[in-house]
């Protein structure tokens, strides 16, 4: 057995093999953060926060393949700015938890490198909006490199990292980069939402052999849940059942997921029964289990935190008006963001996204006003 | 002159606001005040604060400090260029006293001018194929096979390669053959990329040299991510970017040097500076002293390569792979060369150089100068230079026909690889277009099998 010494950056490699990492190695400091709300609640609730959850995940993956290791501005030693990181450089070095000078095209690519030549790199954007900087790796090479070789070159690689609109960030920091990033070939799209998807997800995703944008949104690492136990892994293809009903179909993703619910609990006051389905995959959409409820409801709402021109919403309506045409009893509402960058002012851009009122209104709109409302 | 009225300038300010002098002053005036106590603090102080005016420590490092205001780099500081790394003369003499820390064996030397020779002859005649209209697009490496092939003997199997697409003679020297390029060429169900990338963007794995992207410079960044993975695993190889002198101008350029620096990852960066990126000059695309310049800025070994002596490269390749893999650092070669054809076969040269400046360059053909030496040496003769060449333009001719004849790849080939597993709407639309091409027979090439 190899001295469980992670190899640094700087120092010349000698001619002695050096193991990548190894569980003997982890100084007690290292866990004592992701087992603060886990240790003492041992066997029973599993309950931490959404951070806590990627981070979990991130760790149980690095330990147990000895290839993935993460890379972008400030995932070592600050544990990256939303702490998915913190404290892993010092149980895997700081090679596998790799800061990097600033340069979004420089490290994406650095990350298609490594995973061409042998190693699952998760590459995290500070903030998904800055990874438009990035655009041309992502779609010229990370996307194409599988096909273009004919096969020969795979790109496992994780880009993942905060998306969305938070609060008050301005025009740059509030892009919604799925609707940019879903007509590149060769990508998928994940976005999480709650703390046990967003673990079990990003397992999954650090597994794929395609390389998958992974989306998670700015004001969701805080909430708080329970995860899965055990090494529990969640299809990255699959949309999730959040309640089901019978009325109309209220597909969402991400944050909107919250908004929704927000809106189904002064609906079910006013008597009506939704189905509430979250995307999960944004590219490409679970066909099944959207057909299967539109079949059941025959009416269908989307609500998304992009913009309506060219957005998620955009192609779901379409492929479903394509597929589902004689299901429907009414068309597609879709509940989008306006076409424009949006604003720092805190009413402007409340404005811009979607607030649970709207889609109260869509749902009275689609199933006709119920007596009493 | 400009650092006096500076200085003069910084004085008539009346506030050195925060200087270091200014907070000395400041300490030392307080300690005035009283007792002993005091004037050891002073004492201190003043100790402290020469050290502090001495050198300003950052998180970037450690930089003097100097009360002249001097400029340095451009019209402030004109240097001499980087000298040009040479072994041989332009008539393949051997330069007398020339630095040779690696030994080129003779064995190496024949097969890295029957490689030269070999891509001339393919160069030659893929050229001419194109122009017949037999595949869609070809660009030459004239002028430049001694850097290609100098540098790829140079390298070790197990090395990754990231190329542009201009360095054909590299994926032949590591085992490319000819049927391979006229297959890739045409597009046939025997190429490795399936047909998906336009004719001379290779790629081998098993060749450890990475599929061509078009997007110029975009392969520098991979090449970093090659390395670090290099590293990461302890391999005894290096990482190997190829790229123009134009393509340096990319970000990605800047972006890749500069991780390799910081992340200290073994890799050689290989430009091949060929004066022309299609009609504009290296004069246009930088101000300093070409792309060897910049290396030391980056904290990067860097070094100017005679591209036309292939002796030269191949030695100058050796000693950046040993200083790479030794110190786990990168290093840049700029290879000076020069682009001898059009940049491609939609390019026309003579519409923006002039016709001497073409011939001259011409006659210093790197392969001739190569072979010039090896006759000296006794290692060929002009026997065996008539077979190899005769013996190369047949088997070129013979595998372009092989290729030709050669069902393309079948419909499928269109969506496979894309993803790991076709998702469903590529099933669907490959559906559709299996569904269009059986109704419609004509709309399909002959060629291309439909299934």
């Amino acid at each position: 057995m190899a001295a469980a010494v992670p190899v640094q950056r700087g120092a010349a490699v000698g001619s002695s093999r050096i193991a990548r990492s190894g569980a003997q190695a982890r100084p007690a400091a290292a866990v004592r953060v992701s087992q603060r709300s886990v240790v003492t609640k041992a066997q029973q609730k599993r309950e931490m926060m959404m951070w806590e959850a990627l981070r979990e995940g991130l760790d149980e993956e690095m330990e147990r393949d000895p290839t993935v290791c993460l890379m972008g501005e400030d995932v070592g030693h600050y544990g990256g700015s939303y702490k998915v990181s913190n404290g892993l450089y010092k149980k895997y070095g700081d090679m596998r938890l790799l800061d990097t000078p600033i340069c979004e095209n420089g490290f994406l690519g650095m990350g298609v490198g490594a995973a061409m030549t042998g190693l699952r790199p998760i590459v995290e954007g500070m903030n998904m909006g800055f990874l438009l900087l990035a655009f041309n790796q992502i779609s010229n090479n990370c996307g194409m490199l599988h096909y273009t070789s004919g096969g020969q070159f795979k790109v496992p690689m994780v880009i993942r990292g905060p998306g969305g609109v938070g609060r008050q960030l301005g025009a740059e920091h509030s892009q919604r980069l799925e609707s940019y990033f879903q007509s590149i070939p060769g990508v998928q799209l994940v976005a999480v939402s709650t703390v046990a998807n967003a673990k079990a997800l990003l397992k999954s995703a650090i597994r794929s052999d395609n390389p998958i944008i992974f989306f998670e949104h700015v004001l969701l690492y805080n909430v708080k849940g329970e995860v899965h136990p055990g090494d529990y892994c969640q299809c990255l293809e699959r949309a999730e059942m959040v309640r089901e009903g019978t009325d109309v179909t209220i597909f969402c993703y991400s944050r909107m997921r919250y908004v929704v619910m927000q809106a189904v609990a002064e609906l079910e006051k006013q008597g009506y029964n939704p189905e509430v389905i979250d995307l999960i995959s944004l590219k490409p959409f679970d066909m099944e289990t959207i057909s299967k409820s539109i079949k059941k409801t025959r009416k269908a709402i989307i609500v998304e935190e992009c913009m309506k021109t060219g957005g998620i919403g955009a192609s779901l309506s379409a492929v479903i008006h394509e597929s589902l045409f004689n299901e429907l009893d009414h068309e597609v509402l879709r509940l989008s963001s306006q076409d424009v960058p949006t604003s720092y002012a805190y009413d402007l851009e409340a404005a811009t996204i979607v607030q649970p009122e709207k889609v109260i209104e869509a749902v009275h709109k689609v199933c006709g006003v119920r007596a009493g409302v | 002159m400009l650092a006096r009225w500076g200085a003069a300038l910084q004085g008539a300010g009346g506030r050195p606001a925060l200087t270091g002098a200014w907070r000395v002053a400041a300490a030392a005036a307080a300690a005035v005040h009283s007792a002993s106590l005091a004037a050891a603090a002073a004492d201190g102080a003043a100790a402290a604060a020469s050290k502090a005016d001495d050198h300003m420590d950052f998180p970037g490092g450690s930089v003097p400090f100097t009360s002249q205001l001097s400029m340095v780099g451009g019209s402030f500081s004109p240097r001499d260029p980087i000298p040009c790394y040479r072994t041989l003369d332009s008539a393949g003499r051997e330069v007398p006293d020339a630095h040779l820390p690696h030994d080129l064996p003779r064995e190496t030397a024949v097969r890295m001018y029957e490689t030269m020779v070999k891509l001339q002859t393919v160069d030659t005649i893929f050229y001419e194929a194109q122009r017949q209209g037999r595949f869609s697009f070809y660009m030459t490496s004239s002028g430049e096979e001694a850097t290609a092939i100098g540098s790829a003997a140079a390298l070790e199997p197990q090395d990754v390669v990231f190329s542009q697409y201009r360095e054909q003679g590299v994926i032949m020297y590591r085992g490319f053959s000819v049927q391979d390029m006229a297959h890739q060429c045409f597009g046939n169900w025997h190429e490795q990329g399936k047909g998906r990338q336009m004719p001379i963007h290779y790629g081998s794995r098993d060749l450890n040299f990475h599929t061509i992207s078009s997007t110029l410079a975009t392969q520098l960044p991979h090449a970093v991510g090659a390395g670090y993975a290099i590293k990461m695993d302890n391999r005894p190889a290096v990482s190997v970017a190829y790229f123009g002198e134009g393509a340096s101008s990319e970000g990605d350029f800047h972006a890749a040097v500069n991780f390799a620096a910081t992340l200290s990852v073994p890799i050689i960066f290989i430009c091949r500076n060929n004066g022309w990126a299609i009609s504009t000059p290296a004069t246009d695309q930088y101000r300093g002293d070409g792309i060897a310049g910049r290396g030391p800025g980056y904290g990067i070994a860097s070094l100017r390569v005679d591209g036309g002596d292939a002796r030269a490269v191949y030695c100058a390749t050796k000693e950046a792979r040993r200083v790479a893999t030794e110190q786990q650092a990168p290093v840049l070669i700029e290879a000076m060369s020069y682009r001898s054809g059009h940049h491609s076969t939609s390019d026309d040269s003579s519409r923006y150089r002039a016709a001497e400046e073409m011939k001259a360059w011409r006659a210093r053909d790197p392969v001739t100068r190569f072979q010039l030496w090896l006759v000296q040496q006794g290692w060929w003769s002009d026997e065996q230079d008539k077979e190899a060449r005769a013996a190369a333009r047949s088997e070129v001719v013979q595998a372009l026909a092989a290729a030709q004849k050669e069902p393309k790849p079948p419909l499928s080939a269109m969506f496979t690889d894309v993803y790991a597993e076709m998702p469903w709407h590529l099933k669907e639309q490959y559906e559709e277009v299996l569904a269009h091409v059986r109704a419609h027979p004509d709309a399909c090439p002959a060629d291309i099998p439909i299934r």
